[in-house]
């Protein structure tokens, strides 16, 4: 609907030039330039850590440039806080909700306007512009109980309604379905029809090719490339922004095991520890020797509470779970991590890392029963160091050393070393979430290579991951969660993106704006 | 000899003793649903209350004395917000140093005011009303505090649940970086939120000095704060749950007193911890609804708030 050959009839709307931020240590944005013409779809295309964020972060007010400028309709532009932005007409949908869980969508969408009317007109026009768009909501419902897409409508209604000409959005699509990707495309279109810019942040090359305008290409802070995605292949987009050539993981031939099944769930039922959380129901899968059991699902339907489960973080009824045969679904972390489980949860500092201790601590901590670690009660350091020192070399840490405390590693950094200090205990049973979450493209090609390899030595690896690619790249069967349920876990060849899709849920009730909606869903492929 | 006790009486003198206690948890409330624990409240209380003996002494006027009181106890509180807010010091520890730093000070500037009798605060005279049978000696004969504490009750509801400034004060404490991201200042919104709550504390010492003693002795508040805060958590955070649990306290510690006076066989260490424990008791069995309660709950309750990230 929008050719390219249109753009340069279409006035501009913003324009950036020569934007420099740097942070102690690193340069975030440097002499970053484009331009974003009214109506037009622009990508911002890059890894984790280009500088998209600051980029964006400093068009909404809440970041403060270093040198450079930016232009509003040929008018000077320099919001010093995001009211500034919103009053421009800058709206923005961030790529970690900025939602209030214990808040209704009514009192969510009021924070985020200037002035916004009384609670019922606003309910009033909250359901109206949304079921203009396709994406239907309850206004007085709390947004701690939507579903992940659900509380992206919130977000993009609440900028819908400050009628913006510039809509930004910070990797709308990673909590999506490929039908509610396709219904949320739909509905950016329209707007764009309409003559709203939208600023499209993503690092999905055929999402980008699919939608989007223009593209410009970000690589450590700098503008590496502009140019018009559709004219580009997706290897190219990835090459241009990696900057080197990318070898899929190597898969090495199957072999046969002998005996019961490494992991086998059956009937699992638990109520969720965390308030807002999703309880986990009739959940039944089982793993062999060797083999890798990918699960999709959007974030919040029970990948947490999986993982628990599965740690023994979260007990169960004994036969729930049973490793190699035996039931160990009342065991803790500890005695399930003598049958050879383990695991790394998705949040990295707090969670599987001890922010505050240093490498060698954190070693200790999952690495003490399976590594022996430990002697009458007594830690064994010199033991301990060297294990840690052996994560980090082989799993290409980088760290100045094995003394620093887990908090000062880059999230990609500690990643690595979580997943190496799990793998590097002779494991069984490997259950991870959202292994290379944050990370770029060639440790997570790493990541997935470890991963393999282990099954390959025999061990049973769950991986749970919201990336699709990662899980058709890596599994062997696939299944998705659903509010709590497990679909039945299905070979992955063969398996197209719409049955993936109807396996994490469909469309969750929304329906297409403009009734194309079916269409991009064969650019995901 | 229970008999002896009239029913009146005992509820006037209820309200009476509850007003300290629902003056400080109200400020507390609003403090802690902006996401900030401010231990503090028996240090700020304390502080309020030599503070509004002394000026009230030194004036002759009582309104003097509740004025001194909310700014002292909001000048204390500051300390606090500087050192919470700006220097990002944990919200427990120095809360807890501003309790003792309170009970300190009030000792040491309240040294020569023990044995003195504060000027009188009139009551409020409610012509007719104050006349009528039964009601009017119950809600018609206070002092004007009580009936401030109680338009305060229904003000920070109101605040809290239908005005803007509400909304945007719960977003912070809901999560502050949601609320930092939307363009609101977090840590402005905070320090109004605790010198409110310190203001609120200062009253709630002041009468006691003032009213329910009335006089200055070292360390009177006796855990009011502490109780004040239990209350605010036992409450879930709701502005009428607050005055139902303030007033729970302070009537059955008139009674308890009552009992004392008409001599019951209950030995007195029993009746003195009666409040405490009753108090919590019923609280503990009405918020018993967990899930009910943590949604109340201010989430960013007591974390420290950096614009860096």
């Amino acid at each position: 609907m929008t050719g390219v050959e249109q753009l340069g009839d279409r006035p501009e709307l913003l324009a950036v030039e020569g934007l420099t931020k740097a942070y102690p240590g690193v340069v975030a944005n440097s002499d970053v330039s484009f331009t974003v013409a009214e109506g037009e779809i622009h990508a911002l295309l890059g890894e984790n850590g280009a500088g998209k964020s600051t980029l964006v972060k400093t068009i909404y007010g809440l970041v403060r440039p270093d040198s450079g400028q930016m232009r509003m309709s040929g008018a000077p532009f320099a919001p010093a806080e995001p009211r500034a932005a919103r009053a421009a007409g800058v709206a923005m949908v961030f790529q970690h909700f900025s939602l209030f869980e214990a808040l209704t969508v009514a009192e969510n969408v009021a924070l985020g306007m200037e002035r916004p009317p009384p609670q019922r007109a606003l309910s009033a026009r909250i359901r109206d512009v949304s079921e203009a768009y396709g994406l239907p909501l309850d206004p007085a419902r709390l947004v701690g109980d939507l579903s992940a897409g659900e509380r992206q409508r919130v977000e993009i209604i609440r900028c819908l309604l400050q009628e913006p000409r510039l809509l930004i959005m910070d990797e709308p699509t990673s909590v999506l379905t490929p039908q509610e990707v396709g219904i949320l495309f739909a509905t950016l279109r329209k707007l764009s029809a309409e003559g709203t810019a939208i600023l499209y942040i993503s690092h999905k090359l055929e999402e980008i090719r699919a939608l989007c305008d223009s593209a410009t290409i970000l690589r450590r802070g700098k503008v590496v490339a502009t140019c018009t995605p559709r004219e580009k292949t997706a290897r190219d987009l990835a090459e241009l922004m990696v900057g080197e050539t990318l070898t899929p993981p190597a898969r090495p031939a199957p072999a046969e095991w002998e005996g019961p099944p490494a992991l086998e769930v059956s009937g699992l039922t638990v109520a969720s520890p965390m308030p807002f959380g999703t309880s986990l129901k009739g959940i039944g899968f089982t793993v062999k020797r060797g083999e890798v059991l990918g699960i999709a699902g959007v974030a919040g339907n029970g990948q947490d509470e999986l993982l628990l489960a599965l740690s023994g973080e979260l007990r169960s009824a004994p036969e729930m779970v049973r490793a190699a045969g035996h039931p160990v679904g009342q065991e803790g972390p500890n005695e399930r991590r003598r049958r050879g489980f383990v695991s790394a949860p998705e949040e990295r500092l707090g969670h599987a890392a001890a922010p505050a201790m240093s490498l060698v601590e954190n070693a200790l901590l999952s690495g003490a029963i399976r590594r022996g670690l430990v002697r009458r009660g007594f830690v064994d350091w010199r033991r301990t160091r060297a294990f840690a020192a052996e994560v980090v070399q082989d799993y290409d840490v980088r760290t100045p050393g094995t003394h620093v405390a887990a908090r000062a590693l880059s999230g990609g950094n500690l990643q690595k070393f979580v997943i190496g200090r799990e793998l590097s205990q002779q494991p069984a049973v490997i259950v991870v979430n959202q292994p290379t979450w944050g990370v770029d493209a060639a440790a997570a090609a790493a990541i997935r290579q470890v991963l393999l390899d282990r099954a390959a030595e025999g061990a049973a690896v769950v991986v749970i991951s919201q990336d699709l690619d990662e899980l058709l790249e890596i599994a062997d069967r696939f299944a998705a969660l659903n509010e709590g349920r497990l679909s039945a876990p299905r070979p992955v060849q063969g398996l197209t993106v719409e049955e993936i899709g109807l396996m994490m849920g469909g469309a969750h009730g929304m329906h297409a704006a403009a009734g194309d909606a079916g269409e991009h869903l064969h650019a995901q492929a | 000899m229970i008999g002896s006790i009239d029913p009146i009486l005992l509820i006037a003198s209820l309200m009476v003793a509850s007003t300290p206690i629902l003056l400080a948890a109200l400020g507390e409330l609003v403090v802690e649903k902006a996401g900030v624990l401010n231990l503090g409240v028996e240090g700020m209380m304390i502080t309020g209350a030599i503070a509004g003996f002394i000026a009230a002494v030194e004036t002759g006027s009582p309104f003097a004395g509740f004025v001194a009181a909310a700014a002292a106890g909001a000048a204390l509180s500051l300390i606090f917000a500087l050192l919470t807010q700006f220097l990002l010091s944990n919200q427990v520890a120095t809360g807890l140093a501003l309790t003792l730093f309170g009970i300190g000070f009030s000792a040491l500037i309240g040294q020569g005011y023990t044995g003195i009798r504060p000027p009188a605060t009139p009551r409020l005279d409610l012509g007719p009303l104050s006349d009528l049978p039964v009601i009017g000696p119950i809600l018609f004969r206070h002092d004007p505090m009580v009936y401030v504490s109680l338009a305060l009750v229904v003000a920070v509801g109101l605040f809290l649940r239908r005005s803007r400034a509400g909304l945007i004060l719960r977003a912070v404490g809901e999560s502050h970086d949601a609320a930092h991201a939307l363009g609101y200042k977090v840590v402005r919104i905070r320090i109004l939120a605790i010198l409110f709550g310190g203001a609120c504390a200062g009253l709630g010492g002041a009468y006691l000095s003032l009213v329910r003693v009335p006089q200055w002795t070292e360390g009177m508040t006796a855990g009011a704060g502490w109780i004040a805060l239990a209350i605010v958590v036992f409450a879930s955070w709701r502005p009428g749950r607050v005055l139902a649990g303030a007033y729970l306290f302070g009537g059955v510690t008139v009674l308890q007193l009552n009992l004392q006076a008409a001599g019951v066989a209950i030995p007195v260490q029993y009746l003195s911890m009666a409040p405490y424990l009753i108090t919590i008791l019923v609280l503990v069995v009405i918020s018993a609804d967990r899930s009910r309660a943590a949604l109340n709950a201010p989430a960013a309750l007591g974390k420290s708030f950096h614009a860096s990230s």
